[in-house]
């Protein structure tokens, strides 16, 4: 995917960054698509660099709307989901369990 | 680099490695140091625990080992869309619990999704204390003076688990496909992670047991390594004394206190190795092979995944009040280094001596203790409980009494060791029992004075020399005389009765 | 609205269908089938719904009626009819997002809000269609195809929840359920000429709703009033212990305010409001602040600073949280597979196949923003803009107690307009997103029309748990509308 040229009008973000963010989130794109995703958000990154001009130091992060805490509930039993229910909705299963193809390729 | 070309090296590395090692190291003790042609081990042990919770982190399935595949699932467990976590009060207490038996402090603390794929975690990211952990800065003393720094403990979510079917043996490579169970998702785990103090594997094993013996003591784990209730990874590297740390391999798959002795072993050796032979370390993650005794590359850090850690939206702070902490602070039972000492103490014993660290892991040491409250004596009960009560567990069956009973005979020389062995064994095997009414029905009578004084009377006269040194004051002279009586009454005789029946002899002569 | 022609005899407002119920004046049944009879009518020009569930609402209305026969109260919203936005969990009845990753998915559970639309006494008559995911603004972005606006279908009706919107507005539903994440439920209600409003975050569980950015998302109704809107928030709204979110408090307390009017009311003009909105909507914002002045309350300038840095903290935190919510649909445990050799391939070839463009265009946003080494110049930055707007507003509910804003920048807009240039579709939110930053509550309220005669929204704004306020100033807003 490096050997594709690339007329890009901002160079916030270059064609092999969106090829590695696709992979993380496990998307796969054409040349075509990498083209025009990486235009995509390069032209969202510029305007989203209006914040760069602000100056946010000692500035706490925010991130939740409401400031409560210590949420919990008590360690009592409820009742469970039917397994048969749930592996027939499954795209596949076998002898109880959910089966997916060989687990090879997430290492890297 | 693949994996065959690491393989390779290690294999290499190894052989020389473990040549000069075994004239060179010495394992015997905790206290004592481990060196390589110079080098040192730098050790840190990362242990994941499953807390003894009714329900899981999140959500209110059980939290039970061995139930059928896919019975304790609910739409949080299975990452079901719009499900949304709850936290478990319980498994916030028990993180406590333990963080505060590791002398940690407890803290406000938040949660973090640590985002990566893997079939058999079910929302692709494993919720996970990151950056804010509930316990930090904590240690644990081994036996032998050394103390290891705990750099935090934090709370996280368990993953489900993969079988993998077909292709040869289980392996991950190979197979034709896998099965997921999500029962283990969400089991509440805390990590102990502890700074790199550790410098042999006999400590690393000390480490682990003592931390296994903790957990239990305060009810936060059963820690069975061999369930999978404990799970131990090691961060190996090894330098020069004095020098910079070197670069660290992290050791998963190491499922006994042996094999964690084993694996950081192998390791640090396979590291000098390498570093003799002029290569360097390369960071990464490595899988001990419990058959042929070696670590493998399971994968490098460079092609690392990006986690992408950001605080998770769904749970909010955990800031437990001031109150609540020392509650579980004041309620935190006796620890098992101090248990060791007070039996120690009771017993005459040194605490680390062998009785001593048996029934203290068994937690039988309170028992022990009720024997002696009981009027009993500590000595002899701890060697009776160590011998006698192994399948016994920390609440054993037979009355403390009944034991103290035994003891106070054998104290008493109404029993020789013999005996009382025998009467205890019928008194475990029946939960219970008077040692007296059944010393009486075996006929552990104690022997007639009559039948005493006239074995006394055949030792004087088959040992004159023997006798004429007593008689001239040589108290020892007597060891022979005792041993006489002890033979010809094939051990019966109570050894003091012997004693006292010489000096009356001479006394009156 | 719609040219049923009969209405009279057959109220549409949910308060009246409850009180006829209730009070055995009108059967549920009857009017389900007023209702479904719109929905036969006009559902093929609009499209609002993934689903209608005919079957199952009329055995429910058939319920109601049962327990009304028996002196039973089924509740406050007894039959009346609502639809509810398929990205809420409903127990065997498919939940889509409108998205083909989720397609043929049956949830085991049912979301909190459903569950409490049954305590009431509702009668759910469908799922309706959004943007996958709920992410858009104009509701083409449905794997199901476009919803169209009920006042001229060539135009959309707001996204993501316009179907929702145009269900109440072509009078297919008495009342609706959206999700509001950065505007989801104000923009269509404003677009489609109806009553929406994004509550206090924390004040409606989440539980069952499918997450997009989980601090973000709020569930809030859609109405043909205001006051039918305080019925429904009142009944879905209060704490639910499988939220950690939720607030610990009871329901809403709304209804009862609802008259008091807005005299000595502090009504904020936001003097460096972001640009954008078109002249007939400003005209229109200018009217409703003269109205309440007419009403008697005190029309005051304030200032919100970072308001304008909303939309770049929106557009970074929004897809950040998406990114790893949206992970889970992996094709290993319900809905959308495709197969491939091994699990990693599958992955790929599922979701690839299976999203579609806008989410994945969020998802790879998202994933860049929090990713290694832009994590602090954009997520961490994000949340402090964040903060910061969060502190202006603060300062500004100072002097003021409700702020006025338009709630789209224009009226509903042709159906293409925006599809090819995803940064002016991003712009329909500019007014209503910051509410979302905050938590704080807003809504949007018709207030008269614009172009081509299309319905204006005027979007209320309070702080937190003030929902009773900003349903006064909407009722006084709601008495007032320019004829």
């Amino acid at each position: 995917m490096g050997a594709v040229a690339l007329v890009v009008v901002s160079d916030r973000i270059t064609p092999e960054a969106v090829a590695k963010v696709a992979k993380l989130a496990r998307l796969s794109l054409s040349d075509d698509e990498l083209e025009q995703a990486t235009h995509q958000l390069s032209d969202m990154l510029d305007h989203f660099a209006d914040i760069d001009a602000l100056d946010l130091d000692g500035v706490e992060p925010m991130t939740h709307p409401t400031p409560i805490a210590n949420v919990m509930r008590e360690d009592v039993e409820m009742d469970c989901l039917d397994r048969d229910e749930v592996l027939a909705a499954a795209p596949a299963a076998e002898d109880g369990r959910f089966r997916v193809p060989p687990v090879v390729g997430l290492e890297d | 680099m693949s994996e065959t070309a690491s393989e390779t090296v290690s294999e290499t590395a190894s052989e020389t490695a473990s040549e000069t090692a075994s004239e060179t190291v010495s394992t015997e003790n905790a206290a004592e140091t481990w060196t390589l042609r110079g080098y040192e081990m730098v050790v840190g042990l990362e242990v994941h625990v499953e807390l003894a919770t009714r329900t899981k982190l999140f959500s209110a399935s059980p939290n039970r080992f061995g139930d059928e595949p896919n019975t304790n699932i609910d739409p949080v467990t299975l990452g079901l869309p719009g499900a949304l976590p709850v936290l478990n009060r319980q498994a916030v207490e028990l993180a406590m619990r333990l963080g505060l038996a590791l002398d940690c402090v407890v803290q406000r603390s938040t949660f973090a999704r640590k985002n990566y794929f893997y079939p058999d975690m079910p929302k692709a990211y494993q919720i996970s204390q990151y950056d804010e952990p509930i316990c930090i800065d904590g240690w644990l003393d081994l036996p032998g003076s050394i103390r290891v720094g705990i750099e935090r403990a934090h709370l996280e979510e368990d993953t489900g688990k993969s079988t993998h079917v077909g292709g040869t043996g289980g392996r991950i490579h190979g197979s034709d496909f896998s099965l997921i169970d999500f029962n283990r998702a969400g089991v509440p785990l805390v990590e102990i992670v502890s700074r790199p103090d550790i410098r042999t594997p006999d400590q690393a094993k000390a480490y682990v047991s003592e931390l296994r013996a903790i957990l239990v003591a305060v009810g936060a784990s059963d820690a069975k390594m061999e369930e999978g209730s404990m799970r131990v990874d090691a961060n190996v590297s090894v330098r020069l004394p004095g020098a910079e740390f070197g670069t660290r391999c992290e050791i998963k798959n190491v499922n006994s206190v042996r094999s964690v002795g084993r694996a950081i072993e192998y390791e640090a050796q396979r590291q000098v190795g390498m570093l003799e032979a002029g290569e360097s370390i390369r960071q990464e993650t490595r899988h001990w092979n419990e058959n042929d005794g070696r670590t493998h590359t399971l994968r490098s850090k460079e092609d690392a995944d990006d986690y992408r850690y950001f605080q998770e939206p769904d749970l909010v702070v955990v800031d437990p009040d001031p109150e609540w902490i020392e509650r579980v602070r004041a309620a935190l039972p006796v620890l098992p280094a101090a248990r060791r000492v007070r039996l120690a103490a009771l017993t005459g014993q040194t605490a680390d001596a062998e009785a001593i660290l048996v029934v203290t892991d068994r937690g039988q040491d309170a028992y022990v203790l009720a024997v002696a409250e009981a009027g009993g004596d500590a000595g002899r009960a701890l060697v009776h409980v160590k011998e006698a009560f192994a399948e016994q567990g920390d609440r054993p069956a037979v009355p403390a009494a009944d034991l103290a009973k035994l003891t106070r005979l054998e104290i008493d020389g109404k029993l020789t060791a013999t005996q009382a062995k025998q009467v205890l064994a019928e008194i475990v095997a029946n939960g219970g029992g008077d040692a007296d009414a059944i010393a009486s029905t075996k006929g552990f009578e104690v022997m007639d004075t009559s039948e005493l004084e006239s074995m006394v009377d055949d030792a004087i006269t088959a040992q004159p020399d023997a006798w004429a040194k007593f008689r001239a004051g040589e108290a020892k002279a007597a060891g022979a005389l005792v041993g006489a009586v002890m033979k010809a009454s094939n051990g019966q005789a109570d050894g003091k009765a012997v004693t006292a029946l010489l000096e009356t002899r001479r006394d009156s002569s | 609205m719609s040219s049923n022609s009969d209405r009279p005899e057959f109220p549409t407002s949910a308060a009246d269908i409850a009180w006829n119920v209730r009070n055995n004046v009108t059967s549920a049944a009857d009017v389900l089938e007023r209702h479904l009879a719109a929905i036969d009518e006009r559902e093929g020009d609009i499209h609002a719904f993934n689903i209608v569930l005919v079957d199952e609402a009329r055995a429910r209305a058939a319920e109601i009626d049962e327990a009304v026969a028996v002196g039973r109260d089924p509740g406050p919203l007894a039959g009346v009819p609502i639809a509810l936005k398929d990205n809420m969990c409903t127990r065997g009845i498919p939940t889509t997002c409108s998205s083909k990753i989720l397609e043929g998915w049956r949830p085991p559970y049912d979301a909190t809000v459903v569950t409490r639309l049954h305590e009431a006494g509702a009668v759910v008559v469908g799922k309706t269609n959004l943007d996958e995911f709920a992410m858009g603004s104009s509701t083409e972005n449905s794997a199901f195809g476009p919803t169209l606006n009920p006042h001229d279908t060539s135009r959309v009706p707001g996204g993501s929840s316009g179907g929702s919107a145009a269900a109440v507005a072509a009078g297919f539903a008495a009342a609706s359920l959206g999700s509001d994440t950065g505007g989801s439920i104000r923009q269509p209600a404003a677009l489609c000429g109806v009553v929406g409003v994004k509550p206090t975050y924390g004040a409606v569980s989440r539980y069952g709703l499918v997450a997009f950015a989980s601090s973000l998302d709020q569930i809030g109704p859609f109405t043909n009033d205001v006051a039918d809107a305080a019925l429904v928030l009142e009944a879905i709204s209060g704490h639910d212990q499988m939220d950690s979110t939720s607030i610990r408090q009871g329901p809403l307390d709304i209804s009862r305010q609802l008259d008091m009017g807005v005299a000595g009311l502090r009504v904020g003009r936001i003097s460096d409001l972001p640009e954008g909105a078109s002249p007939d909507v400003a005209a229109r914002l200018d009217e409703a602040f003269d109205a309440l002045r007419d009403a008697g309350a005190e029309i005051v300038d304030v200032e919100v600073p970072a308001f304008s840095y909303g939309l770049t903290a929106y557009y970074l935190i929004a897809p950040a949280e998406a990114s790893s919510n949206l992970a889970r649909y992996d094709g290993v445990r319900f809905g959308h597979r495709v197969e491939a050799p091994d699990t990693n391939a599958m992955y790929m070839a599922t979701r690839t196949d299976g999203f579609g463009a806008e989410v994945k265009r969020r998802i790879m946003l998202g994933t860049y923003a929090l990713s290694a080494g832009y994590y602090d110049a954009y997520y961490g930055r994000a949340l402090k803009v964040r903060r910061r707007i969060a502190v202006d507003f603060a300062a500004a509910y100072e002097r003021a107690d409700v702020l006025l804003t338009p709630a789209s920048p224009t009226v509903a807009f042709t159906l293409g307009d925006k599809t090819s240039d995803p940064m002016s579709m991003y712009l329909c939110d500019t007014y209503t997103i910051p509410s979302n930053l905050t938590g704080d509550p807003g809504m949007s309220v018709p207030f008269g029309t614009g172009d081509e005669g299309l319905p204006v929204g005027v979007q209320i704004l309070a702080p937190a748990l003030e929902e009773s306020r900003m349903f006064r100033t909407a009722a006084e807003l709601e008495r007032r509308v320019p004829q």
